[in-house]
């Protein structure tokens, strides 16, 4: 920021080093001064950056090659792209329904609401189709593109609500689960999904025949934090699951949020806890640590599916 | 089935619940719920044919179904045949025709009041669909409601803050320094106010104690609460925990309170265990109820007569029937945190807020605001500066604050501290007059009502936070 902007003669340096003190309590925005009645110039150009970078954090696409080629080189098989019945992100945020709907659903009763997406040339799902576009960079579209694992986990990439939460912590994420749940459980080829809620992961895991699926999804970004990245356990997925069925880790964004050891951890407890429960959702715990994750992690960042969260007007 | 010709086409609505969604200004919720206009002439239409609806067909054709929702029974049977017999014989344009012309009359207040308990939220919801934005605010202008603890809001003339020091680890030095950073800039006169990280009883009474030994060191004039479900609250009213207001979420719909985990009869309860401990200095209304369009719908429980779904806007005026039924010191509709999905834009937040804090006080509550947005909406700080000029002039009785505007626990915006100060100055509004008095005592108050600014180091309050 640029301290030139402050107004000294209202904020003086003692009144500074007593705010400056109390800061270190909370990330608040505390004891920002006054000019006339309103906020000082600095602040208010430091609150629009910071909110700028959520806005583009939630608006900015996903490089889908990009992050292709990055999940590819981990060698977990190659990653295979489902898009939502979402066309653009304005519906995505108006239609959180759609988001949830693979955009090649085979039952006709599904595609009447959507004809156009379902007919879109891109959506094509043949494989020479895919083949014959851009075999180099852009990875095999669509669920038909995927096939029945019967891996004991499968693993989706997902924008959410926050794609560059994705693009910065998915790949290094995906390798820390790869690595301490490869020795133990078969892992299905890794998906990537964007413009997607939670619960399009359902579709993917029933489609991959995997017995539990994790879901990597970017968190609605906050004005601090604009990159933070959630993972959803849903055992035996499959379309119709309810929110309460399945387990989130929340916060993950490194160096200040959640690391991805340690959200691995937690992931593995719950993937262990979930295959000797046989179900995942309210009744299982974490018990990979004697301090659970603080509550509140799960509470900064709202869940990338509101919806399915019951937004909470009380909250 | 209502019909309506415009335009060369002629348009059918199959029963009152379409009628209603179909006439409501657009928003997503709506669209996400299919229940909304599919055109602009069809919403002209719907509109038309709405303001033909005569206001006694409400009292005939609930809009969600009698037999299965305590909502509906509770408003059909609380409803005032004599109060309503001064506008029995309107229809719902010529309601909103009644209210304007009411509204600019000296004895306005009186009138409204008068007739408020003859209101439905139906009644109330269907009008607001026919009025301009400028008709929400000249009319709620005109309803006087107030209510007091130990402050007075609502008075007109005043508009009151709910300081609120949320903190993500609910960290007590963390909200003692954002309570601080509030009462140096002249908030806090609705409730101190805190979303608590856990729900536990134990965080919740550490709060509690925290926020009222803050209160009573410096003879704060002002209420306390720490926002946990309502029977978190009672076990601890119970356990002898300092509770000055009940808080609660409330919806319009059976189902959507239900998913709340509570009922009626839950609140009643709530509300006499909080008058109980008779706390209160100037006034013994103890609830702080919250709402917002669109939590029925997110609860899966917005439908209604006919298994059509119901707009969100009817539905949270709903609410307010059950707010009514526990005479609140505040109800606050929260009103951009739900997200895009149920408001889309700027543009659709402030429609919404005018519409809740118009419905809220013709139906007689002590209406406040929280002007917020999330960063996935279409909206920023323009937007909120907007709604909340604009309901300053509406007389709203309160409004949110957090430090700079970003409530770091909830991830929303919210207004800043300072954006009160704007808005009393610019409309003329002062803080609650125990409060005023409070900061005046402090040497904080200026003689034109302004909040001076004070060194912290200065004030006495600074020894409300330390680092240490």
């Amino acid at each position: 920021m640029n301290e030139s902007l402050r107004p000294s003669g209202i904020e003086d340096s003692a009144a500074r080093a007593f705010w400056a003190d109390l800061r270190r309590t909370t990330q608040a925005r505390i004891g920002l001064g006054r000019t006339g009645d309103a906020l000082p110039t600095a602040d208010v150009l430091e609150f629009r950056a910071a909110h700028a970078a959520a806005r583009d954090a939630v608006h900015n696409p996903l490089d889908v090659n990009a992050l292709a080629a990055q999940v590819n080189a981990l060698g977990l098989g190659e990653a295979v792209h489902i898009r939502s019945r979402a066309s653009d992100r304005s519906e995505y945020l108006r239609r959180p329904d759609l988001g949830r709907l693979p955009s090649d659903t085979a039952t006709a009763s599904d595609t009447a609401t959507a004809p156009d997406t379902a007919t879109a040339p891109d959506t094509a799902t043949a494989p020479d189709t895919a083949t014959a576009r851009d075999v180099d960079t852009a990875p095999r579209e669509g669920l038909s593109a995927l096939r029945s694992t019967g891996a004991d986990i499968g693993i989706v990439l997902a924008d959410g609500l926050s794609p560059r939460a994705l693009a910065d912590h998915g790949v290094p994420m995906l390798a820390a689960l790869a690595e301490i749940l490869g020795d133990r459980y078969t892992l299905a080829p890794p998906v990537i999904a964007t413009q997607s809620r939670v619960a399009l992961g359902d579709h993917i895991g029933q489609a991959l025949g995997v017995g539990t699926l994790l879901v990597l999804i970017g968190e609605r970004p906050g004005l601090s934090v604009a990159d933070s990245l959630g993972i959803y356990l849903t055992h035996l997925p499959c379309p119709g699951r309810a929110d309460s069925e399945r387990n989130c880790i929340s916060n993950i964004h490194p160096p200040e949020g959640l690391g991805y050891t340690r959200a691995a951890q937690v992931a593995a407890g719950l993937v262990e806890g979930a295959r000797r429960l046989g179900r995942s959702g309210v009744d299982l715990k974490d018990t990979s640590a004697e301090t659970s994750l603080s509550s509140s992690a799960a509470v900064i960042l709202e869940a990338a599916d509101p919806l399915e969260n019951s937004a909470v007007p009380g909250r | 089935m209502y019909h309506q010709r415009i335009g060369g086409a002629t348009y059918s609505f199959d029963g009152l619940v379409e009628l209603l969604a179909k006439a409501t200004p657009r928003r997503s919720g709506d669209e996400l719920a299919g229940c909304a206009a599919e055109s602009d002439a069809e919403r002209a239409a719907a509109q038309w044919a709405l303001a033909e609806v005569p206001l006694t067909t409400f009292l005939e054709y609930p809009v969600v179904p009698y037999e299965t929702d305590e909502v509906t029974r509770l408003i059909l049977d609380t409803h005032d045949r004599v109060a309503f017999q001064a506008i029995s014989h309107l229809t719902v344009g010529g309601l909103r025709d009644w209210l304007l012309g009411v509204a600019a009359t000296a004895e306005a207040g009186h009138t409204l009041a008068a007739v408020s308990r003859g209101l439905t939220p139906e009644m109330v919801a269907a009008v607001s669909k026919l009025m301009r934005n400028q008709d929400l605010i000249a009319v709620a202008k005109a309803v006087e409601v107030r209510a007091g603890f130990r402050t007075t809001v609502g008075l007109p003339g005043t508009l009151a803050t709910r300081l609120q020091p949320n903190h993500p680890t609910d960290d007590p030095r963390g909200i003692a320094a954002a309570v601080l950073d509030g009462l140096l800039l002249g908030c806090g006169d609705a409730v101190i106010g805190i979303n608590p990280a856990t729900d536990s009883p134990k965080a919740t009474a550490d709060l509690l104690y925290l926020l009222d030994e803050v209160r009573q060191r410096f003879d704060i004039p002002t209420q306390s609460c720490v926002l946990s479900h309502v029977t978190t609250t009672m076990g601890l009213i119970e356990a002898g925990a300092p509770v000055d207001l009940v808080f609660q979420s409330i919806a319009g719909t059976e189902g959507a309170n239900s998913g709340f985990g509570v009922n009626i009869s839950l609140l009643r309860e709530a509300n006499e265990a909080g008058r109980s401990l008779r706390r209160g200095t100037v006034g013994d209304n103890v609830m702080y109820l919250e709402t917002g369009q669109g939590s029925a719908l997110s609860a899966g429980a917005h439908l209604g007569t006919g298994g059509k779904p119901v707009d969100q806007q009817t539905l949270e005026t709903r609410a307010y029937a059950v707010a009514r039924e526990l005479d609140p010191l505040l109800v606050n509709t929260v009103v951009g945190f739900i997200g895009p999905e149920y408001l889309y834009d700027g543009k659709q937040i402030i429609r919404a807020g005018l519409e809740d804090h118009c419905c809220g006080k013709l139906l007689g509550l002590p209406m406040g605001v929280d002007v917020c947005y999330t960063n996935h909406a279409e909206a920023d700080q323009d937007d909120m500066d907007n709604l909340l000029t604009l309901l300053g002039a509406a007389g709203c009785a309160f409004v949110i604050a957090v430090p700079g505007a970003d409530d770091v626990m909830l991830g929303y915006q919210s207004l800043a501290y300072h954006d009160a100060l704007y808005a009393r100055k610019v409309l003329g509004l002062r803080p609650a007059p125990e409060f005023a008095a409070w900061l005046d005592r402090l040497g904080m108050m200026g003689t034109d009502g302004r909040v001076l600014p004070v060194p912290p180091l200065s004030s006495p309050l600074r020894g409300l936070a330390s680092a240490s």
